[in-house]
């Protein structure tokens, strides 16, 4: 028997596919919001087609910040890069004072317009939470685990690949969700520079002084968040309560 | 404690700095790889990249290669952490400086339409000494006090650079000389939303947080809706705000005199307000929760009031952690501030947005690099303020 929020988390999505796939069936509720000649519903592109772009952006972005991040956190837990663990964490700490719309802004100079600044920007944002987060799950292992592991005879990288990288793993997967959701969002800004996500059907919004245009964007993106969010987590529990038993 | 003993070995079997290393390679690169300053013949074509000798006086520009060499010899080797720290601060200097040089050394003194900004060797240069002084920083471990003067010192420097007109001559310089008196309200307006929201979002936030800890039935339920309000982009929400505020300005007798209005500031402040909730209401909650039971149990039998209990006990040993909250929300605002301006709210988006509309990357910059500034200050006063009212014993775990 499901319990009330996985019913609740099934028919939003249920809700969003059939919005993107079947916007029209929606116009009645959107057409109180708009001028009498204005279309409800977004009508520049495919709904479905824009959320496709808008989750392979942050996709490629996250997942690139992942695996650099990762391997980073890595590097400065070892003991060979141990020197650079404060330092590190310093910069993380200064990096996330900048906004993510400075950081979108200053890769247009460099990166030129359309989907490159927006990546970048996702990128250098999505490593200091998942980098943050890495770290603190490497370095907070239970030390009776890991001096079992090297009483076992185990080298130093299958310490790491057996022990180590599952024990940190939901610490580390909590940075991927932080940084997933905040990328989800600051997409929506990548359009202002030309990137196609769903960050256009907004900004659309906004210039035609198209509200329904605004709420359907801005809704998509909310309902995105609230559902990858919550899949996260519950990933996360799956592989804390694996690793405690 | 094991890091420790690995470093020391380690520092004695290597003659070199792993860090600083990495800092050479940066340097050299920044220094004679990469152009130091750009010259356009105008505002918004591409322009051509300038070595360090071809853009600075040959006396100056050997100079600023000899005080860089020096720096990056500093940092190779092993050296005392004062001494690093010096030599970084000696070459960022020397780079503020000296890119001001460039402009009068490249532009013809009649040409008003030319422009020389700062080239990625400059930057990469920046970024490398930057990170001298951040590692050299982070190893003195300084205190809240000091933290400060470095701030106050580092910013009176830039303040000084402004205010003699050393880089008067460069691009985004030129792009503030014709907005000057925008500028300064769009500064002024940015403050006003990202301090305004906070100061509300206080105000609203605390009561509500004290409530939540009080009632626990009201408590996931308050918090899943300020949770849920985040989920929104920004813009959208800004967006969405729009429509009822414009309802209200339109019905709400007074509404529209004290400002609320569908477009500008008002759906701006309230978007920010929103937002702002939820780190203030649950780090109040969180804060309240880690009053120690015993401290509770004392207050309670010393005969205070709930009242007093809640002002003189639990607010108090909360405070640290709510004040986290607020810095939190200080420093998100500052950056969503910037947003503000696709609706007509002002603030420094004003400058991003029509910067990239122009494609004139000195106006992005007019409006990006204040809003980096500010947030980069708000964090390290909100720190220091922090770590001041924080329990005595929590300072140097941080290293």
């Amino acid at each position: 028997m499901a319990s009330l929020p996985t019913l609740l988390r099934l028919a939003v999505f249920l809700l969003l596919l059939a919005f993107l796939l079947q916007p029209g069936w929606f116009e009645p509720l959107l057409k109180p919001l708009v001028q009498e000649n204005a279309p409800a519903v977004y009508n520049r592109g495919s709904l479905f087609w824009l959320t496709l772009l808008h989750l392979r952006t942050v996709f490629v972005a996250t997942f690139a910040a992942t695996v650099i991040a990762v391997s980073l956190a890595v590097l400065v837990t070892r003991e060979a890069g141990a020197e650079f663990l404060p330092l590190s964490r310093s910069l993380v700490n200064i990096g996330q004072t900048f906004p993510p719309v400075a950081v979108l802004a200053l890769a247009v100079p460099i990166f030129g317009f359309g989907e490159k600044p927006t990546l970048i920007a996702l990128f250098l944002y999505g490593l200091l939470p998942i980098f943050e987060n890495a770290v603190t799950g490497l370095t907070t292992l239970p030390p009776a685990v890991t001096e079992a592991a090297r009483g076992a005879g185990m080298t130093e990288r299958q310490r790491l690949m057996q022990i180590e990288l599952p024990l940190a793993m939901p610490v580390i997967l909590t940075g991927i969700r932080l940084s997933v959701v905040i990328g989800l969002a600051t997409a929506t800004i990548g359009s202002t520079v030309a990137a196609k996500t769903l960050g256009e059907v907004i900004i659309a919004g906004l210039q035609s002084n198209n509200l329904a245009f605004v709420l359907q964007g801005g809704l998509i993106v909310a309902a995105l968040a609230v559902l990858i969010h919550d899949a996260l987590q519950a990933l996360e529990r799956a592989l804390a309560g694996r690793t405690n038993a | 404690m094991a890091i420790g003993v690995i470093r020391e070995t380690e520092r004695r079997s290597l003659p070199f700095d792993k860090l600083g290393v990495i800092i050479a390679a940066l340097a050299v690169y920044g220094a004679f790889l990469a152009p130091f300053a750009t010259f356009r013949a105008n505002r918004i074509v591409q322009g051509e990249g300038k070595a360090i000798l071809e853009a600075l006086p040959p006396s100056l520009g050997y100079g600023l290669l000899a005080l860089v060499t020096f720096a990056i010899v500093v940092a190779v080797l092993k050296t005392s952490v004062p001494v690093r720290m010096a030599a970084a601060f000696a070459a960022l200097l020397a780079l503020g400086f000296l890119i001001g040089s460039c402009a009068g050394n490249l532009v013809p003194a009649e040409n008003a339409y030319a422009r020389v900004s700062p080239a990625s060797g400059f930057w990469v240069l920046v970024f490398a000494f930057a990170l001298l002084v951040a590692d050299a920083l982070t190893r003195l471990n300084p205190g809240p006090g000091l933290r400060l003067l470095f701030l106050a010192g580092a910013l009176a420097l830039v303040g000084a650079m402004l205010a003699t007109g050393r880089w008067d001559g460069l691009s985004i310089l030129k792009e503030y000389a014709s907005r000057a008196d925008t500028f300064w309200a769009e500064a002024g307006r940015h403050l006003t939303l990202a301090l305004g929201s906070l100061v509300a979002a206080t105000v609203v936030g605390l009561p509500l947080g004290i409530l939540c800890h009080r009632v626990e039935r009201l408590r996931a339920a308050v918090l899943n809706v300020l949770n849920a309000i985040q989920t929104i982009p920004s813009i959208a929400l800004f967006g969405i705000l729009i429509g009822p505020l414009g309802w209200i300005a339109a019905h709400v007798p007074g509404a529209e005199a004290i400002g609320v209005r569908g477009i500008g500031v008002a759906p701006a402040f309230v978007a920010l307000f929103l937002y702002s909730l939820l780190p203030v209401v649950a780090n109040t909650v969180v804060g309240l929760a880690g009053v120690p039971r015993a401290a509770n149990d004392a207050a309670r039998g010393l005969g205070m009031t709930e009242w007093q209990r809640l002002v003189t006990v639990e607010f108090p040993l909360a405070f640290p952690v709510i004040l986290a909250g607020i810095r939190i929300v200080l420093v998100q605002n500052i950056g969503l501030a910037t947003i503000a301006a696709l609706i007509g709210g002002g603030g420094f988006g004003v400058f991003v947005f029509q910067g990239i509309g122009q494609t004139a990357m000195d106006l992005v910059l007019l409006g990006a690099v204040p809003t980096v500034v500010l947030a980069f200050t708000a964090a390290i006063v909100l720190d220091a303020l922090i770590e001041v009212t924080g329990p005595k014993h929590s300072r140097g775990k941080a290293a």
